[in-house]
Order: structure tokens, then sequence, then C-alpha cells
């Protein structure tokens, strides 16, 4: 426990925080008298390099180590991991140069990496304390990032809508896990399990002597707050109601980091709280014989996530709203690798996860190309966006459809590698299927709202105006890489997965 | 060298992507060479193995992780849908020819989509099969709600939904074969070799055979097939009923019947009379004959004519494929080759010819046009088509529906006869559909007023048109004639382990 050891492993959050602080200082002392376009753009130069400062520390120096007891955990995994939030972070600090809605310019990249620095923390730690931390500095960084705006009223109201529901989500999360703590008299994951494990069914026998097995109720409760506290984050039916208002609401490139940081490392501490921490309680979620356990309450979840969220899409007129509403099923499909066990499932999750990160961005970034800062937006404004920006309707028609589940785009492997992980996992073939046919069926229900985005785009002639819509180059660039991104992890899937499952095989759990 | 035939046609889609937007003539040739690049090749393929065993093309690993290949083959079913998309292909490149608006994205549509239905033939991966197989529905939508007529928007998207929820139930089999086996390997064979227990088997068949089936019209999962074919451009009606449905008809028997043949065996009770999976699928492929031919008699839009013809016609390749025995397995195959010139030719004779020209689809209104003096070619194309669509001998529908009812008598006496049923009204509806169109009274002078076309007089048709009807006729003709050059093929490919487990056990 050295702290030049600590320094080393937390090098690359290290030095996203010193970023922040010196873009704070550099917009403060140098940068106020300039164009604030201007100032977007120095600022946006000073993140990226300080996030690509961070990835290039990760890479030469792939140091590995369990600082304090599972405090602080580096390993090709959480290594793995953070350098997609970087680059997800990277993304979202693109998006912004080109979105003006806001004259604090520092205050806003500086922000935007501390949401990344606790995501990172968030990934790397295996204590629920630490948990807690990193889960609300990403937190009060995302909700501050979502009122940045205060021009805009609906930018205000889903701020004040995202926070309120987030205080009480951490509340639950806290109370969760300190009735986790009161059990197993530990804060480190893997120490919770073996007394909660081991605790976690009692055998109840009645007055006339059956037994029964019932699960502890204490660890029930814990289980119930917990899942609410994640299911916010993670939004998934009935903890969703944030964030259609916040997706719209929100500055896009907020909007885009929420959609896919935050969702990619809350995912990964979900799944890795569950299935490390609550081992031994699973239960189970077969159709007709749900068996008191976590897996169970997930399963419930992910059930309705899938449904409403898809039936609900299907009505939104607003972009954004539908995307938020895309964006809640997915993760219902999400949760299902979040209930099964294995090195496969886990794969399958961070795949789905980063992919879907990598197309919500793309999506977010089209609108946000094509429309502006603007929040309203309805479907009919895309009308004939074929004609007046291809390159922009081109991509996404690949963001959508990858979103739908076409191949060969990333969203379908994405799919397919979950419901294979998910049906492999479990004990038998027919314990989850019903879960995967009702994702599939879902999944068709999906296809017909983006083929009305698409048919807007595509089949409708312009409604408004006709000229060409004027998108930087900068834009033009980023959004087309990230096409390309997606269309070549659908084509050729290993480039992602083997890395990511040779670093499982080296994982501690 | 068949492998080709997939990569030419995605060179086309980027060609046309990168030439200039405005050229419509450039855009029309590098469509039309890249789709006469895949009829070439795949005419040579099957005039250089005619009855070659399966040939392996290419095999690349892909996914390390799944086990899947990219593993492309053909056998002699390949060959054979192979050289009907080929056909197709071109012969509805020729009849686009006049399309004006928004050209370039028109031929990249469909170049992606032929080239997607090439995949699906070629792939002996299934996961590599899916991919091919669901490429093609996007391009197929857009082609019908962006070119087409009558309701396309809806006709598109109920197309698109219905094609999207027969793979959903594909996936689902394909997954739950995957993970029943244990292995890692998506490979066609050695899936196929896996001993999947028939209580598995049971439901898996059916699930996969129908999401399938969907594709290819079986009642009553139909409904999506009349109105995107009345809804499509011309081109893409030929594409649809001339291809497109026979990936439904290709994945029930390369797919569903190979990896789980055992589905198609007795329950070990009966239900109504229905004693296994098989009863209940060739009772809807009957009904679909009768029902298509039936719907079809009684219509007033020619084009919907057509669009039930499909039904009925795609009704006996999937009444062959359940007979379970080498003629009318065969006798399927051929049909699908024999439906598809022969429904693009009627769909190329209504939809370019008539439609375009006269501005009308109503039979009652085309009956005082007189349209046999006003446009003889388009009459006799359509005379030679209907008498091919009818199964007289000389043309491909005789031997194919020949021996697919042979193929019933043996497994089902009573459905070949309703079958019988079948060929008699289809006779009767489209000798209804050449009469009101073609030989109604009317005179071409007086009836060239009425046409709302404002130039008042009809074009001509045009040197693509002609190249297109002798094609189809051509290729008809040829099978009709000779029908051992696919029959073959065919039956040589029958013959291999992979369908051995089908054919065996399960002649009654």
């Amino acid at each position: 426990m050295s702290y030049p050891h600590l320094l080393g492993l937390a090098a690359p959050e290290t030095i996203l925080a010193l970023t922040a602080l010196a873009v704070l200082a550099v917009d403060l002392a140098v940068l106020q008298d300039l164009d604030l376009r201007l100032r977007r753009l120095i600022g946006a130069m000073f993140a990226g390099a300080g996030c690509l400062a961070a990835v290039a520390w990760m890479l030469a120096l792939p140091e590995a180590g369990d600082w304090g007891h599972g405090m602080l955990i580096v390993d090709p995994l959480t290594r793995l991991v953070k350098g997609g939030l970087v680059a997800l972070a990277v993304l979202a600090i693109l998006l912004s140069i080109e979105s003006d809605f806001t004259p604090h310019v520092g205050e806003y990249y500086a922000v935007l990496l501390l949401a990344a620095v606790g995501m990172m923390f968030l990934a790397s730690s295996a204590d629920i304390l630490m948990i807690f931390l990193s889960l609300e500095l990403t937190s009060l960084s995302l909700y501050i990032l979502t009122a940045f705006n205060k021009r805009n009223r609906v930018a205000t109201e889903a701020a004040l809508k995202y926070f309120l529901f987030g205080g009480v989500a951490a509340a639950f999360t806290l109370f969760g896990l300190s009735l986790l703590y009161g059990v197993a008299g530990s804060t480190n994951l893997e120490d919770i399990a073996r007394v909660a494990g081991a605790r976690a069914i009692q055998v109840v026998t009645s007055e006339n002597g059956v037994a029964t097995r019932i699960l502890d109720p204490l660890l029930i409760a814990a289980i119930v707050m917990t899942v609410i506290g994640f299911g916010f984050k993670v939004a998934v039916v009935p903890f969703h109601l944030w964030a259609p208002d916040t997706y719209q609401g929100a500055p896009i490139p907020t909007a885009a980091f929420i959609a896919s940081g935050s969702k990619l490392a809350s995912f990964f501490v979900f799944s890795k709280v569950m299935l490390v921490g609550f081992a031994g309680a699973e239960g189970s979620g077969a159709w007709l014989s749900l068996r008191p356990g976590w897996v169970a309450v997930l399963a419930v979840l992910a059930a309705a996530s899938m449904v409403w969220g898809n039936l609900a899409a299907i009505r939104q007129r607003s972009v954004r709203r539908l995307l938020a509403y895309s964006a809640i099923a997915h993760s219902g499909y999400m949760l299902l690798a979040v209930m099964t066990r294995g090195p496969e499932a886990l794969a399958s999750l961070l795949y789905y996860a980063f992919t879907y990160a990598l197309t919500a961005v793309g999506a977010f970034g089209v609108v946000a190309a094509v429309q502006g800062p603007a929040a309203e937006e309805g479907l009919s404004d895309f009308a004939g966006l074929a004609r007046r920006a291809p390159v922009m309707s081109l991509c996404l028609m690949v963001f959508l459809l990858s979103l739908a589940g076409i191949p060969p785009l990333a969203g379908f492997f994405g799919k397919f590698f979950l419901f294979t992980a998910v049906l492999r996992g479990s004990h038998g073939l027919s314990d989850n299927l019903w879960l995967v046919i009702l994702a599939i069926a879902m999944s068709t229900v999906s296809l017909y709202y983006y083929l009305q985005v698409l048919k807007q785009v595509f089949v409708r002639e312009p409604s408004g105006p006709t000229d060409a819509v004027e998108v930087s180059v900068a834009a033009q660039a980023v959004l087309v890489v990230l096409a390309v991104a997606v269309v070549a992890l659908g084509c050729a899937p290993g480039l992602l997965l083997r890395p990511l499952l040779n670093a499982l095989a080296a994982a501690s759990w | 060298m068949l492998a080709w035939t997939i990569y030419v046609s995605f060179f086309g889609v980027v060609a046309l992507m990168l030439a200039p937007r405005d050229n419509a003539r450039a855009v029309r040739w590098v469509a039309l060479a890249s789709a006469l690049a895949g009829l070439g090749i795949a005419l040579a393929s099957l005039v250089h193995l005619p009855n070659g065993p399966f040939e392996p093309l290419v095999k690349l690993p892909w996914i390390a992780a799944l086990g899947s290949d990219y593993f492309l083959g053909a056998d002699g079913i390949s060959r054979v849908l192979a050289l009907l998309t080929g056909v197709v292909a071109v012969a509805g490149v020729l009849f686009s020819w006049n399309i004006e608006h928004r050209v370039r994205e028109f031929f990249a549509f469909y170049l992606a989509l032929v080239g997607g239905v090439y995949g699906v033939f070629l792939s002996f991966d299934l996961l590599l099969l899916f991919v091919f197989y669901e490429l093609a529905i996007i391009p197929k939508y857009f082609l019908i709600a962006i070119w087409g007529s009558t309701r396309k928007e809806y006709g598109a998207m109920k197309l698109a939904l219905y094609s999207f929820l027969g793979s959903g139930m594909v996936l689902v089999g394909l997954i739950a074969a995957f993970v029943m086996s244990g292995e890692k390997t998506t490979n066609l064979f050695l899936l196929a070799q896996q001993p999947f227990p028939q209580s598995f088997q049971l439901w898996a068949f059916p699930l996969t055979f129908l999401g399938f089936a969907i594709l290819a019209g079986l009642w009553p999962f139909h409904t999506w097939a009349p109105t995107g074919h009345v809804a499509a451009p011309t081109a893409a009606s030929m594409l649809l009923a001339g291809v497109v449905m026979k990936l439904g008809a290709y994945g029930c028997l390369r797919v569903a019947m190979t990896l789980f043949p055992h589905g198609l065996d007795p329950w070990g009770f009966a239900v109504l009379g229905f004693g296994s999976w098989r009863d209940v699928f060739a009772v809807l492929a009957v009904i679909g004959i009768v029902y298509g031919a039936s719907v079809a008699l009684v219509q007033s839009d020619f084009k919907f004519v057509i669009g039930y013809s499909s039904v009925s016609h795609m009704g006996f390749v999937l009444t062959g494929l359940l007979t379970l025995q080498t003629t009318g397995l065969s006798g399927a195959v051929l049909q699908m080759f024999s439906h598809g010139v022969i429904a693009g030719l009627l769909f190329a004779v209504v939809g370019r010819m008539v439609y375009e020209r006269t501005h009308t689809r109503d039979l009652a209104q085309l009956e005082g046009m007189g349209l046999g003096r006003a446009m003889p070619f388009a009459a006799v194309t359509f005379t030679v088509a209907s008498v091919a669509s009818m199964g007289l001998p000389g043309f491909s529908g005789f031997v194919a529906e020949l021996q697919i009812l042979l193929g019933a008598w043996q497994a089902f006496p009573a459905l070949a006869l309703a079958a019988g049923v079948g060929v008699v009204i289809g006779v009767a509806f489209i000798l209804r559909a050449l009469q009101k169109a073609f030989l109604g009274g009317g005179d071409a002078a007086g009836a060239r007023g009425d046409f709302a076309t404002g130039a008042g007089t009809m074009a001509s048709i045009s040197l693509p048109e002609r190249l297109g009807s002798a094609l189809l006729i051509g290729a008809s003709l040829a099978v009709g004639l000779y029908p051992r050059c696919l029959l073959d093929p065919i039956v040589s490919a029958l013959s291999t382990p992979l369908f051995h487990e089908l054919l065996k056990g399960s002649v009654p």
C-alpha cells in the first residue's frame, strides 16, 4: 500500500482530472475574450489531448494490480473498459465543438472530464464504498452537464427531473449497499459474496415439519434496493421516466454521453455487483417458475423494458425521444446478459454496450449536425434529408439499422452474441428461452419505428427548405468514421470480441 | 468462381455510389454490366459442372468465438438458383431502363438486393446465410417505398415487417440449434449431422420452417406478397416474386429441413387428422395453391392477379418440398426456377409494358382499350407467359408441376387431387386476365384518346423490353424443352449426404 504505486495505477484518472483543471484554468485566464467557437475548439483540443494522454499511458505502461483490497483494480479487462470510456468521452467532446449552447466553455469540458473520471473509477472498483463514490461523481457531473443550457426551459426541466430521480435512486443504492454491508461486515464484493452467499438461502422448517428454502429477508431488501438504484442508472422500466425528457432536453453532447459512456460504465459495474456481490442469491427467471432471487427480479425488469421501450417508441414524434425509448429497450436486452454468469455473457454484454454506445453517439451526432441545438424536433423535420445531406443520411441509416439489429452491422452481432451467451449460460435451454424469444420479437417491433425515421429521410420529399444542409467537415468526418466503425465491427466482430475474451480470461472474476 | 456473383453485385453498388448523380445513362450501363457479369458467372458455373458435386468456393475463418466461417459453396441447387437470380436480375435491369427518378439510388438498392440473394444461395455457414438473408430486407423496403405505386409505404412496411418477423423466428431456431449442439460451429454440414433430440426438433423445426415459409408466401402468412408485389416498381416485383420468395423456399429446404429432419416425424397422436408438422404444412401449402388461384380469379386489378398467382405457384413449391422424396423435391426446386422466370415475365408485362403506358391496371378499363392491337408485342409476350404459367408442355412449368404432382400423389393423394384443382383454376384466372386485358373489344384508335398520359399516343415497346422478354421466354423454353439441364444438377445435389436423413426414413 504505497502511494507511488497507487499513483501509478490511478494515473489515467489522474491525468484526466488534471486536464479538467487545466482546461478550466486556460479558459478562465486566456480565452475569455475570444470568439465562442474558437474557445470551444481550443477547449476541446485540450480535453482531447488529455484523453489521448490517458489512453497512451494505459497502452504504454500496462500496470496491473489491486490497491486497497478491491478499492482500485487494474487488470486487462478494466483497462479495456476504461479505454472504451475515454474513447466515448472524446466523441462527446468532438460533438460539442459544433454545439452552441453555453458561454461557459471551460466549465463544460471540465465537468465532462470529471464525469469520465467517475466512470473510470466505477469500472475499476470492486468495493461498494468506492462504487458508490464514483457513481455519485459520475451522476453529479451528468446532472450539471444536462443543465448547462440555462437559456432553454426544456433543458432545465430535464435536468431537474434527472436530478430528482437520480437523487432518490442514489439514496436507494446507498441503502441497499449498506444493508449488504450489514449482512457481510465488509465492503469488498468478494468478501460480501463469501459471507452473504453462505447465508443467502435459509431452510425454514414449519410446524408440520415441511422444510422450505427461503432467501434471507435482509438480502431480499438489499437486492431490491440495489437493483432500483442501478435500474435508474441504466434506465430500465419502471425506473426510466427521466430518460425521454433528459435525452430530449439535454445538450446533444451530454445526451450522447449519457446514452453511451454512462451506460457502458453502469452496466459493467451493475453486472459486477450482481454477479460477484450477490452470488448465491440468484434464484431463477425461468418461465412460469420464477424463484426468488435477483435473476428473477432482473428477468421481470428486462421483459418490461423490452416491451414498454419498444411499444412507447412507436408513438414518439421526436427523434430524440424515440432514441430514448429505444435506449430503454436496449437496456432490457442488455439486462439479459447481466443475468447470466460466465465470461461469454460478460464479453457479449461489453460488446453490446460498446457497440450500442457507438451507434447512439452516431445517431445523436447526426441529429445534432442536421438540426442544430434546438430541443424540439419532429420526425417530419427529417423529410427529404437524403437530398439535402446524403452522407449524413447514409450514416444515419447505418446507425439506426445497427440499432435495429440488421446484419452485417455491429448491432446484429451484439444481439447474436448476447442471445447465444444467455442461452448457453442458463442451466437448460428452456430457462431463459422465453426472454430471448421476447427480445427477438420486440426487435421486429423496433424495426418499424427505425424505418419510420428512415422513411422520412429517404422516401419523403423535403417539406421545408430544399437546400443542402451545412455540416462542418469535422463533424462529417467524425460521423463517417463512426459509421465505418459500426460496419467494420459488424463485418469482423472479432476485432473487439477477441480482446474482450482475452482480457476476460485474465480477469479475476 | 461462383462467389464472384456476390462480389460483382456489390462492386456494382459501390460503383454506382461513386458515379455522377445525373448521368442516368452511365448508371444504367453499370447496373446492366454488373447484372450481366453475375448471369455470365452463374451460367458458366452450371455449364462447367452440370452434375458436379458440392464445390467449396471460399472458406475463411470469420468469428472464432462462434466457430463461424466465411464459407461459400455450391451444389446443384445453389447453381440452379444462382442462374435464376442472374436471369431475373438482368431482365429486371432491362425492364427498368426508363427509370429517371433517383436512378442511381434505385440501381444501388437493386444490386444490393441481388448481391444479398446470391449470398444466401451460396452460403453454407448458417450465420453467414442469415446475414445475407437479412441483408435483403432493407433494399426491398426502399425499392418499394420510394419507387413504388399503389399504397407503396404501406406495402413496403408490411413486407419489411413480415420478412423481419420471419427471420426473427429463423434466428430463434438457429440460436437454439447452435446452443443445443454444444459445439462451437455454425457450419451447416456439421450442425446437420448433430443428432438433436426429437423433442427439440419438434418445436425447432416448425419455428424455423414457418419463419422461412413466410417469405415463401405460405398461406395464411402470404398477405404481404400481393400488396408488396403490387406496390413495388416493376423490377422490384420481378425480383420479389421471381427470386426473393425463393429465398424462403430455399431456406425451408436447405436449413429447416436438413437441420431438423425429425421435426417432420409423426407426433404420435393426431389432432383433427393432423399427425405431424408435415401434414400441417402440406395442407397449408395446398390451401395456398387453391386459395391463391381462386382469389386471382376475381381480382379487378391486373397486377393483383399476378400477385395472387405467385401465392398459388409458391404453394406448389412448398407442397413439393413436403413430399420428402426425390421426385417431388426436385420438382419443387425446378418450380422455383420456373416460377421465377415466368412471374418475372408476367410482372414485366403488367407493370412495365401495360401500366406505364396506360396508367391503369383496372381490368375493366383495359378491356375497352384494345391493347391487343395497340401493343401487339405485349399481347404476344403475355400470351406466351400465360401458356407457360398454365404449365403447358414445352415450358418449364410443365415439368416442374408434373413432378410435384407425381410426388404428391405418392405422398398424400388427397392433397394431390386438391392441387390438381388448383392447376385448373390457374388456367382459368390467367385466361381471364389475358382475355380482358388484351383480347377485349375496343379499338386502339378510340382507346388512345382515353389515356391520361397527356401525350396522346403510347410509346412503342422499347428494345430493352424486347430483350428482357426474349431472355425470360428463352429461359423458360430452354428448361421446358430440355429439363435435364437443370434436373440433373438438382437430383445430384439431392443425393448428397446433406439430404440423406431427410429422404431416408420419411417415405410413408
